[in-house]
């Protein structure tokens, strides 16, 4: 065999010609370790979540018992644990909804009217909120929502005391003051998700080719009927996408109702409790696998939708 | 179409945007306040002494070094997973690239309800105790998909033509990574690195199921969960909320500027 033109002569440029040929190998060293970390780690924890919701916790020795059965979903099912899971479905449903109706003005300026340094502002405007710290935005609004607290002050003020005990007194939601009524919660989750909301949107809206708009103001619409029959279906992607992350979010917190609200449990609260002091890590496991389930089935839809593009 | 925006529009969206900071304003107005007991509206007197009560708090200390020891570990292995994931991917196309594409997303596409709940119930099965550790094994695992999406929208853009110059200009695959890969990554990844960082530093909610109970474990983020649950000085919370808010604050705008040719695929995706 002759010797080749360029002689490998090192470690390094050897196996630079085994990557060479063998593409495969490379990509495999590449994917070994990230395959590892997230396959073990993470896809092991989800099997071992799943496996111990078909375990049993027996209430009397506090110990969980390793051996296959359905009681633990049998219990899942019973009023009053079927009650906390639609009454954080309902709280995601309605914290979607309100998310969407206070984010769709301000995704709708920001990419259709805003330019130049305002474009900026809105963009840093929607993310800096989006990522700044979790609990220190949960805990602005206990100051907030306090009944000593500033909404009462500027109710006062602007003598509006009766709108806010109205909202006060309206059955269910009510409650001796904001932070510690449904309403409080349902305000503090619009506040802490809505950017997850304006940013899809925005892109769905700077999306909606402009010609189709001049389109049907030509064909002689008004501007309500080209919002209503032309830019809202197209952004619908968007909104979809957005409201992913809404509903997920709400379906899996257990920190903001525990924080602000009454003390009715929410899916993650019932989560944290059960697995915590209780150590009922079978039932725990059982309702995780609950929002799982439902982001399954809302992730399906939402794929029919088209609203993976907008992402 | 209208160029300009009907008033209505332009109120609505400032609205929206001030809904969006107003509160943020409140938590340093309340650091100063001298009402330690209520979050009395207006604060009855203004004063600075709570800067100086929060620096020599001794059980704040111990959680800000543990949760930036976190946070810095977390943010390594994410920055080494992240871009490995991201250079399979900006290469060949192969079988099971979707499915990888979804798992890396997964941990934060599920709530953290579930990603917790789920490390607490494997954690005990592989026979390890709750420790820092175990809260970095959680954190890393939701920080990768940051580094990642920022690292492959940059290789996205890089034309496959200049590895391919280097290799004919007789650089091997290792110098190809050194001189030609890294400096045309190099500020997606920091931009991803600091994203990862103020997330770590930020989380609480898988934290609460992967920290062990003990106060060795115990975050910043859990140390003001605690304080959320049962308040003490109430304006040293706000003093503590500030150091957190400047910690992921300055980070994430570091991030806008470094990418901002490509902010979108930047920041847009937490």
């Amino acid at each position: 065999m002759s010797p080749a033109i360029f002689a490998a002569t090192t470690i390094a440029s050897r196996l630079t010609g085994v990557f060479w040929r063998r593409p495969k190998l490379l990509l495999g060293l590449l994917l070994a370790p990230p395959l590892l970390w997230l396959g073990m780690i993470y896809l092991g924890s989800l099997a071992a979540l799943l496996v111990q919701s078909f375990y049993s916790f027996d209430d009397f020795s506090g110990l969980v018992v390793p051996q296959f059965t359905l009681t633990t979903y049998a219990k899942l099912a019973s009023p009053a644990n079927l009650s906390i899971i639609l009454r954080t479905l309902l709280m995601a449903l309605a914290v979607t909804l309100a998310s969407a109706i206070i984010a769709f003005p301000v995704a709708y300026y920001a990419a259709r009217y805003a330019r130049g340094r305002w474009k900026a502002v809105f963009y840093l405007g929607v993310m800096l909120p989006l990522w700044s710290s979790y609990l220190v935005k949960v805990y602005a609004f206990k100051l907030i929502l306090a009944k000593e607290g500033i909404v009462t002050w500027a109710a006062s003020a602007t003598h509006t005391d009766w709108l806010l005990n109205a909202a006060l007194a309206l059955p269910f939601v009510g409650g001796a003051s904001l932070s510690s009524s449904y309403l409080g919660t349902f305000i503090v989750f619009c506040y802490v998700w809505l950017p997850y909301m304006i940013l899809p949107m925005q892109a769905a809206i700077e999306r909606v080719p402009l010609g189709l708009l001049e389109a049907s103001s030509d064909l002689g619409a008004t501007a309500r009927q080209t919002f209503w029959t032309v830019t809202l279906p197209l952004a619908l992607p968007g909104v979809i996408a957005g409201s992913i992350f809404t509903f997920s979010l709400t379906l899996g917190d257990y920190i903001i109702p525990q924080i602000i609200g009454t003390s009715a449990s929410f899916i993650g609260m019932a989560v944290y409790q059960l697995q915590g002091t209780a150590g009922n890590v079978p039932l725990a496991a059982a309702f995780a696998v609950i929002p799982i389930l439902i982001m399954l089935v809302y992730l399906t839809l939402a794929r029919k939708a088209g609203a993976f593009d907008a992402l | 179409m209208p160029f300009n925006a009907s008033r209505g529009l332009k109120v609505a969206a400032a609205a929206g945007l001030a809904f969006l900071h107003l509160p943020i304003v409140l938590i340093f107005l309340y650091a100063f306040t001298t009402e330690e007991r209520s979050f009395a509206f207006p604060p009855p007197g203004l004063t600075t002494q709570w800067f100086a009560v929060a620096w020599a708090r001794s059980d704040i200390w111990p959680p800000l070094i543990l949760s930036l020891q976190v946070a810095l570990f977390s943010t390594l292995i994410a920055l080494i997973l992240g871009t490995l994931i991201s250079a399979a991917m900006a290469g060949a196309k192969f079988w099971g690239r979707e499915s990888l594409s979804l798992l890396v997303v997964l941990p934060i596409a599920l709530p953290g309800v579930v990603t917790g709940i789920a490390l607490r119930s494997a954690i005990p099965i592989l026979h390890l105790d709750f420790s820092w550790i175990t809260i970095v094994l959680g954190h890393a695992t939701f920080c990768i998909v940051i580094v990642y999406n920022n690292a492959v929208a940059r290789l996205r853009r890089l034309s496959g033509a200049i590895l391919e110059a280097s290799a004919d200009l007789g650089a091997n695959a290792f110098q190809t990574f050194r001189y030609v890969l890294l400096p045309n990554l190099g500020t997606a990844l920091l931009a991803g690195g600091m994203l990862a960082f103020a997330l770590s530093f930020d989380e609480v909610i898988v934290t609460t199921f992967t920290a062990g109970t003990g106060a060795a474990s115990k975050t910043l983020p859990i140390w003001m969960l605690d304080e959320l649950i049962r308040p003490r000085q109430r304006p040293v919370t706000n003093v503590v909320a500030i150091v957190v808010f400047a910690t992921t604050f300055l980070p994430i705008l570091a991030a806008y500027y470094l990418t901002r040719d490509t902010a979108q695929a930047a920041v847009a995706q937490k």
